[in-house]
């Protein structure tokens, strides 16, 4: 439905801009080969050279972008191996695109008619500005993953591995951290505390969100505030406060000491989500069923429930990463007998043992994945069933 | 809702005078009505309470507790009871050191601390206050045995039973049949478990005779003091066990002290009158001279004054200590120079969050402008990006950022590889503030996106059209338009950014090195290392309430039930 008109643009436009593009490509290529002035000519020559050729004398887009992926793909390869044929190929599949993207005129596709040249330069420089946010967002979580298959017991990049070479890389660490004792004794100490403190949480805060959903609640306000406040104190002065605390009461070291400390971390999660899911609960359904004769228990189980559990899921799931995430409760409430994962990781960061560590983390960023799935999924089905209630 | 509705009932009655309106069962509606209500207010609190409990038992109470111990000081009254009673009457701006009485209360108190092994941790704690403290009560806790010696030595040569563990017990408890001081007794209790904290209501199979306790006050209550010791820490029956050297100096001071021995006619009457007759003619025992002989500290003011300022059950010198003071001659006072680091740490830590919060506002708010303004489908796909950093684990994060930002690291090998740096001359970017602010702001960027996103995503853009038709710049239009609708998004990612940046832990551990760290870290150093736990105490409330002054703030702009998470 868009009205702008997508026309050709003039290759003394498009050949500056491209040849700029390849400059400034070439630049790091060069500097990496020796030369930085070198690569910046090469790299402008050679971004003008094949826009006039695809513009002018040969203009078969899929053949064009087809021929540049690859020579260049092959190019990188000669010059630098199987890493600068990936580079290559990268760089091929780019600039194929942008000079067609360009020539086109596809790129005012969906900006508004008026729009004019400099507005057009400002919103794609603010593409580009996000676009490095966004890598600034996700690289560090994306470069650990290739570091935890290293054969050697670096927490950088190999030679072995950037020549793409198999023998750089290795299931070493992974070995170790299923084979040590010190890690899967974390491992199962994390999972065995998680799910009992998260069962706690979300059945105290399942409760109490519904509570604090009706109308008439006295003190709404600051019993809210009591029970957000575990997400708000600064974990440091939790932990130092449970440490006196739990001292007194002989809980200090024990593993029911870390599971309370735990479930009491992760209620604000459960009662935001529930309170959450709860303002589009519609009351007239319990009336109805009480109407028709069901007691209460019956009613939640059978009525409520079954509306509000994409929430209790999604809060059960933010209560049990808490736990299984927390560090510095458990360093201070906990003993050695209660080590968790992520306790092992920071002792590991602390000392710089091995690369094992990483190996854990792509371990966990893999779990975090799947549950920020499921979280989304549950979102989305909640509402579609809020859509689906009356009023 | 129901109480508008029963008004307009009542007022309806009024009007047509026909009394109150009924309910189907009789009662007045307005009673029914206020039933129902309070059925379902009780109702809600039922389901509210158990959680409201869970919470105060497990978080709250652990909080108060926090918060007492920064005042709480107790340890010096529990363990020189009477050293801190005959303290009070000393003047510490005199210049000089106490008199004997002090000295000889201090006697008693510190050989029975040294006994229970608590002087050090006195020590300890008044070496917080006084640097040098800690080392003269543990020297002198050994040597405390010493004092005296000659004394007890003439009262053994004398007669051999003052060293017979049965004639004591004979001597004290004054025989089976004997009137009985249990009073006496239940006080040294108190003052025991005052001391160590464990539990002394046991039966013991010592009471102290009511006759000798009023004959020799003080060697009763150190005998019943070594008894109770005896039996509940050592496990041992008293009469098999020979008195402490406390216990035989009391008995001398107390002879000395003229004791009337004239009309005591119990145990041992006449080898007390013995031991009477031998000492009337020897000096006093000089106390303060055998503590000087000890440790000459014992003579210095200062330590004094530090024992007399730090006698109350409650202090605010660790919250002195917090803001670098301490409680000097007239009040409090500021810490030398070189002891001054909380204040700093405080600003730094203040300084880093705010840094920080700046950094994410700059990331976050071109992120979420873009995110509103996209069609709904590129816009889920792009959230991926920044929901996947916040689900994932604060140590693979923190972890991959070590990875990153180290000399031999990624961003390094990178630059190194392409020649921007020597390899030489590779950056320092980890164990400094630098690398504290990097990774924090990538930690907490989504925390910053998330309100800002969902408060950009309701601005309707047609107001900026409108601005832009009316002749409005690029600029105009988004500063005097735009900007002001997405103000409240920036205030509350940024209180909430800014609460969670100064209370950080881990990371400043792990990337900040020793420039870089903030308050927490220092708090988590004195609970494990250094064991003062009254500062970390007073340090933690400090940043508590800065915290709860900040969720205060945000509770009224945001409202805490609009929190939302994904």
């Amino acid at each position: 439905m868009t009205i702008t008109v997508i026309e050709p643009k003039p290759v003394s436009f498009v050949a500056p801009v491209v040849a700029a593009a390849g400059a400034f490509a070439g630049l790091f290529v060069g500097t990496a080969q020796g030369s930085a002035l070198l690569g910046v000519i090469g790299g402008a020559i050679i971004g003008a050279a094949l826009t006039f050729l695809f513009l002018t004398i040969f203009r078969q887009e899929r053949a064009a972008r087809w021929i540049t992926t690859l020579g260049m793909a092959a190019a990188g390869f000669a010059f630098g191996g199987a890493m600068g044929g990936v580079i290559g190929l990268a760089f091929g599949w780019f600039f194929g695109w942008f000079i067609f993207w360009l020539g086109e005129g596809r790129y005012r596709a969906k900006l508004p008619p008026y729009t004019t040249s400099l507005q057009v330069f400002y919103h794609f420089l603010f593409r580009v500005i996000c676009g490095m946010i966004f890598f600034f967002l996700i690289t560090p979580i994306v470069v650990v993953m290739p570091l935890s298959f290293n054969a050697e017991n670096f927490f950088t990049f190999t030679p072995e591995m950037l020549r793409l070479d198999p023998d750089g890389y290795s299931l070493k660490h992974y070995r170790d951290f299923f084979t040590n004792d010190d890690w899967q004794q974390a491992m199962w100490n994390s999972i065995s505390i998680a799910p009992i403190a998260t069962l706690l949480s979300v059945s105290f805060g399942t409760l109490a969100a519904i509570g604090l959903s009706s109308e008439h609640v006295p003190f709404r306000r600051p019993i809210m505030a009591i029970l957000i406040s575990p997400m708000i104190v600064p974990l440091i002065i939790s932990a130092a406060g449970m440490y006196f605390f739990y001292s007194r009461l002989g809980l200090q070291g024990t593993f029911w000491g870390v599971v309370l400390a735990h479930a009491a971390l992760g209620i604000p999660f459960v009662i935001i989500t529930v309170t959450a899911t709860l303002v589009g609960f519609d009351r007239s359904l319990t009336r109805a069923a009480a109407n028709m004769g069901a007691d209460p228990v019956t009613t939640f189980f059978r009525v409520q429930m079954p509306l509000i559990l994409p929430g209790v899921i999604s809060g059960g799931l933010f209560a049990f990463i808490t736990s299984f995430d927390e560090v510095v409760v458990v360093l201070f409430v906990g003993s050695a007998g209660q080590k968790t994962l992520p306790w092992q990781m920071f002792t590991g960061l602390r000392e710089q043992i091995s690369p094992t560590i990483l190996a854990v983390a792509t371990i966990l960023v893999a779990i975090s994945i799947c549950l920020l799935t499921t979280v989304e999924l549950l979102r989305r089905r909640s509402e579609r069933l809020r859509g689906m209630s009356p009023g | 809702m129901p109480q508008k509705e029963f008004i307009n009932g009542d007022k309806m009655s009024d009007t047509t005078d026909t009394g109150p309106v009924l309910a189907a069962d009789g009662r007045p509606l307005k009673r029914s009505l206020n039933r129902a209500l309070r059925r379902q207010k009780l109702r809600a609190l039922g389901l509210i309470a158990p959680l409201l409990i869970f919470v105060l038992v497990t978080f709250i109470a652990p909080i108060a507790d926090m918060l007492f111990r920064s005042v709480e000081n107790q340890i010096v009254s529990n363990t020189l009871p009477g050293t801190v009673q005959q303290l009070e009457t000393w003047d510490a701006t005199s210049g000089e050191a106490p008199g004997e009485a002090v000295y000889e209360a201090l006697y008693y108190d510190l050989f029975l601390a040294s006994e229970a092994k608590e002087h050090t941790r006195l020590g300890t704690r008044l070496n917080y206050e006084e640097t040098g403290i800690s080392s003269l009560f543990r020297s002198s806790g050994r040597k405390v045995d010493d004092v005296g010696e000659d004394y007890i030595d003439a009262l053994e040569d004398l007669n051999e039973a003052w060293e017979d563990e049965a004639f004591w017990y004979s001597l004290m408890s004054g025989g089976e049949d004997a009137a009985k001081n249990s009073g006496l007794l239940d006080e040294e209790r108190e003052r025991l478990s005052g001391l160590t904290g464990d539990d002394y209501s046991a039966d013991i199979g010592f009471v102290p005779g009511q006759d000798i306790s009023q004959l020799l006050p003080n060697t009763a209550r150190a005998y019943s003091s070594f008894a109770l010791f005896t039996v509940i820490e050592d496990e041992d029956v008293v009469a098999e066990e020979e008195p402490w050297e406390a216990v035989k100096i009391a008995l001398v001071q107390d002879i000395k002290r003229g004791a009337d021995m004239s009309g005591y006619e119990g145990f041992g009457a006449e080898e007390l009158r013995a031991a009477q007759d031998m000492l009337q003619g020897q000096p006093d025992i000089a106390f303060k001279e055998a503590f000087l002989d000890i440790d000459e500290d014992w003579g210095a003011t200062d330590n004094w004054r530090t024992m007399q300022v730090y006698s109350p059950p409650f202090t605010a010198g660790y919250f002195l200590n917090a803001i670098d003071m301490q409680n000097g001659l007239d009040g409090p006072e500021a810490r030398p120079e070189n002891q001054q680091i909380y204040i700093m740490l405080f600003k730094r830590t203040l300084f880093m969050s705010l840094v920080i919060m700046g950094s994410c506002i700059l990331l976050a708010y071109p992120v979420s402008y873009l995110l509103s303004n996209l069609p709904m489908r590129s816009a889920n796909l792009l959230m991926i990006l920044v929901l996947l950093p916040f689900w994932t684990s604060l140590l693979v994060r923190t972890s991959a950022w070590k990875v990153m930002l180290q000399q031999q690291g990624v961003i390094n090998d990178t630059l190194v590889w392409l020649g921007l740096v020597d390899d030489a001359s590779r950056l320092v970017m980890i164990n400094n503030q630098f690398g504290t602010i990097v990774a924090m702001t990538h930690i907490l960027l989504p925390f910053m996106i998330l309100p800002m996103y969902s408060v950009m995503s309701t601005i309707p853009p047609s107001y900026v059209r409108a601005a832009r038709s009316l002749g409005a710049t690029n600029w105009t239009s988004f500063w005097r338009v735009y900007f002001p609708q997405s103000v409240p998004g920036i205030g509350a990612g940024s209180i909430l950014v800014f609460i969670l940046a100064i209370g950080y832990y881990i990371t400043p551990e792990i990337v900040g090195g020793t420039t870089g760290t903030f308050i927490s870290n220092r708090i988590a150093y004195h609970i494990s290392s250094s064991l003062n736990w009254g500062l970390a105490a007073a340090l933690g409330s400090i940043l508590l309430a800065a915290v709860l002054i900040l969720y205060w703030a945000y509770d009224k702009i945001v409202g805490i039930d609009n929190v939302k998470l994904g």
